[in-house]
């Protein structure tokens, strides 16, 4: 138990140094895209609202799961339907593909 | 039960491989080129990890998870097709609702594992739930004031830091409370509900000028709060995706403090919205020139080099697809047009850029600060739509200016300046722009949209 959060740890401490190397190469051209797309990825606690709502321990635990279901999945549909046309609009000028 | 383990080890797989896909994803965002592809591997990250779960041993009950799956994808569906101007208060709604998910499960944990909760579970617990909350009423409120439901004007009365710190302190102590003591259930219902009001005390004094910061700083405490539920979860996955969204809304965050000269320790407290309106003296009418839609498209049409700073008050008059003919028409007469767009220019992070490319301006023509400043100096016309204090000269030469220090795009450098305006009224922060009393400043007094709109018209008359 003891082992698996300090684990737990490393994995955080890791993804928070890639995080920051990959995301400070964003262009601020995509910050916003960049912001609706993290929010979409990060709706994956979707994951363990399933399971906290499927595993119906308690009436309680599964009506809280439920609705944090819904508030979850409206943000991975949402966040990736506009990231998406966010990203389409962003032409560049003429037709020169480099 | 047949191959039990088989399952699980099916359920991990997919979880690795969408972590891999969400890393990946960021990493194609970084350029225009090949950020849509970064969309399509997060989404099928996403959707690899869900299909993972619905796998699960332990769920009995498909029933209201597919019901919640359908309802969340009907609300998700037109969350996602808001007007581009509207992205900002959807941005900052779905924080909530991100926050919300992770409160809601945090909650649920508690009372399933109470009172046997370890020390350091309970920990990460209490912040998840401390931080969901904040960040869930606190979105709330940005939303609102970006929707212009509630008052966008700040909000501010006396002691109100010591009154935000105080609830973030008695949050704190109960959540060690707790820590010490899980068996106390009945004070968990508070470690909730005072952040939830912390929340909402922290967006109040906010301006609509610190929304940048602000929905970057959200976006970095909803990403922490998962990450939190990560750890109570045990799920490396969450923790993860936490991780990449906490760091995500902390570099934007840092950023946005840097483009207004805000130190560090000050967002991080969130005192943001300070800037008080210091602006009692120099109300004096001084001499401003003012020119016509006539002259201003005149001067354009002899002009080499345009470089044009949009602004807020653009989004607001929505003159972006007129800004785009003007470019069109300028491009057409050989004018070399450029914008130089500041980082905090509108309510939320890259907010100017999605604008102009929603008009179809090429994004190779939108430029960073750094990328224009240099060139002001050799340009011939700087025409400002609809921003204020990221131009105001007060922040470079004015030791006393509220804004003094802050980066700004340096227009006044411009052989000609030329700002849209509605009228000389003191803008947002109530800051007094000695720009517009320079020698070679042109006010073009009206709104944006119909003022572009008539420049426009008299390049296309002058040409035909």
């Amino acid at each position: 138990m003891k082992l698996d959060l300090l684990t737990s740890v490393y994995v955080f401490m890791l993804a928070a140094f890639i995080g920051f190397e990959v995301i400070r190469r964003v262009s601020p051209l995509l910050h916003t895209p960049l912001m609706s797309l993290t929010n979409a990825l990060d709706a994956i606690a979707v994951v363990g609202a399933i399971i906290l709502a499927g595993e119906h321990k308690s009436n309680f635990s599964a009506i809280l799961g439920t609705i944090a279901i819904v508030a979850a999945t409206s943000n991975v549909v949402g966040g990736f339907i506009i990231t998406d046309r966010m990203l389409k609009m962003f032409k560049s000028s003429g037709p020169k593909k480099s | 039960m047949t191959n039990p383990m088989g399952v699980d080890t099916l359920i991990e797989i997919t979880y690795l491989i969408a972590t891999a896909l969400f890393i990946l994803s960021l990493k194609w965002l970084s350029s225009p080129t090949t950020a849509r592809r970064g969309v399509f591997a997060g989404e099928a990250g996403m959707a690899l990890a869900i299909a993972g779960t619905l796998l699960h041993r332990g769920i009995v009950d498909y029933k209201w998870v597919a019901i919640a799956l359908v309802l969340g994808t009907i609300i998700g569906i037109p969350l996602g097709k808001v007007a581009m101007t509207a992205v900002p208060q959807r941005t900052a709604l779905s924080h909530a609702f991100g926050a919300l998910c992770v409160t809601l499960v945090g909650t649920a944990e508690f009372y399933l594992r109470a009172p046997n909760i370890a020390p350091f579970m309970m920990a990460v617990l209490s912040m998840e739930v401390i931080l969901g909350s904040l960040t869930f009423t606190g979105s709330l409120m940005a939303a609102g004031k970006l929707q212009e439901i509630l008052p966008q004007r700040p909000i501010t009365y006396k002691g109100q830091n010591f009154v935000n710190l105080a609830l973030l302190g008695i949050a704190i102590i109960i959540a060690v409370t707790l820590v010490l003591h899980p068996e106390q259930t009945r004070l968990f219902p508070a470690m909730i509900f005072i952040p939830l009001i912390f929340g909402v005390m922290l967006v109040i004094p906010i301006g609509g000028a610190d929304m940048p910061t602000v929905i970057s700083l959200l976006n970095s405490y909803a990403g922490l709060s998962a990450a939190a539920m990560g750890f109570v979860l045990d799920s490396k996955l969450l923790i993860i995706a936490g991780a990449l969204d906490g760091s995500s809304g902390f570099i934007l965050s840092v950023i946005m403090s840097k483009a207004m000269n805000r130190s560090f320790t000050n967002v991080l407290f969130g005192g943001f919205g300070q800037i008080q309106t210091s602006a009692a003296g120099g109300q004096e009418a001084r001499p401003v020139k003012s020119a016509t839609p006539e002259e201003a498209a005149a001067i354009l049409s002899a002009a080499s080099k345009v470089v044009i700073v949009p602004g807020y008050g653009m989004a607001v008059a929505q003159a972006q697809h007129k800004v785009r003919e003007m470019y069109d028409a300028l491009t057409k007469k050989g004018v070399d047009v450029t914008f130089g767009i500041h980082p905090v220019a509108g309510r939320m992070p890259g907010h100017m850029n999605v604008l102009l490319a929603e008009a179809d301006i090429p994004y190779d023509k939108l430029l960073e600060m750094d990328q224009v400043n240099g060139d002001l100096a050799q340009t011939d016309v700087a025409l400002v739509i609809g921003a204020n204090d990221v131009t105001n000269p007060a922040a470079r030469t004015d030791a006393g200016s509220p804004i003094y220090g802050m980066p700004i795009l340096d227009v006044d450098k411009a052989r000609t300046v030329m700002v849209i305006k509605r009228s000389m009224a003191a803008g947002f922060a109530g800051i007094d722009n000695p720009l517009y009393y320079l020698d070679h400043t042109l006010m073009l007094f009206g709104d944006a949209k119909n003022f572009v709109g008539n420049i426009v018209r008299e390049l296309a008359g002058s040409a035909g």
